[in-house]
């Protein structure tokens, strides 16, 4: 999980149906995010019902981005970030958040997450500094498995 | 001068004396017990499956090299010497290959009265999980 919202659909047998994906329950955001909610929902709908398949189990996995070494150690930066925080090491926890955002730029979990303990705003200015600069470069904020635009 | 190593694995914090934090070990006869994997002659070995590894610069006076065993593993290991903790994280061929299987891991979380729920009391239902954030 690199972003918030992320879905996934499990079936009955705990198994992974669909993927990590994009996916707004509703178009509240549409304007800003360019994602429409009712394509989601309408397979959604339609998986619950029985009336629409989710994915084979080579479409998910097909549909799935697996971990890099990179991001497993991002996150290992994170958990040891997370320990010296919790103990009052800001200072200190620092350096490693910072490392665990280098490695890993594109996981927002872990780069908009940490901002509260860090002493930076999740909701504005310090968040959009680093979008911008993500989107800037050629990235989406938002990758779901399939483009969906608003329209 | 030897200290006390704060290790973070697993999902689980245990605690080792080592010799020198900057180069952390771990006491051969606690690999087991706190890792979940034991040195025999064909390498790393966890059960009937063995990793080969450099013996030689995975034992020393101090006990095992973390840093040789987590890269025998393809685990990465992040250190902070100054508060002589370490994190060790999950390989990311391990985790792929089990995403890649499709069966979720089981995980449970509190609701907003503190009552835990597992993914496992779900089955023989459709589930969709949501994760969201306020920041």
């Amino acid at each position: 999980m690199i972003n918030v919202p992320t879905i996934l659909w499990f079936d009955e047998e705990g198994r992974i149906a669909r993927p990590n994906d994009v996916a707004f329950g509703s178009n509240d955001f549409k304007e800003m995010t360019g994602i429409d909610s009712e394509l989601h929902l309408e397979r959604l709908r339609a998986w619950v019902r029985g009336e629409g398949p989710a994915m084979t189990p080579e479409e998910a996995r097909a549909a799935q981005t697996l971990p890099t070494a990179a991001e497993q150690e991002a996150r290992a930066e994170f958990t040891l970030a997370w320990w010296l925080s919790q103990r009052g090491h800001a200072e200190d926890a620092e350096p490693h958040y910072v490392r665990a955002g280098e490695l890993a730029p594109h996981d927002f979990t872990i780069r908009r997450g940490t901002m509260l303990i860090r002493g930076l705003d999740p909701m504005g200015e310090d968040f959009m500094k680093i979008v911008n600069e993500w989107t800037e470069a050629g990235n989406a904020f938002y990758r779901p498995i399939e483009p969906v635009s608003a329209s | 001068m030897s200290a006390t190593l704060t290790l973070l694995h697993d999902g689980r914090t245990d605690e080792i004396t080592v010799a020198d934090p900057a180069r952390p070990t771990i006491p051969a006869d606690a690999l087991e017990a706190t890792l979940g994997w034991e040195l025999q002659p064909e390498g790393l070995c966890q059960g009937a499956m063995c990793v080969p590894v450099d013996q030689d610069a995975l034992v020393g006076d101090g006990g095992l090299d973390l840093g040789v065993f987590a890269d025998a593993l393809q685990r990465p290991l992040v250190t902070d010497e100054k508060h002589v903790v370490a994190a060790l994280g999950a390989s990311h061929h391990d985790r792929g290959e089990a995403l890649a299987s499709l069966q979720a891991p089981d995980f449970t979380l509190p609701d907003l009265d503190g009552n835990p729920h597992s993914l496992s009391d779900q089955r023989g239902k459709k589930v969709l999980l949501v994760a969201y954030a306020s920041w």
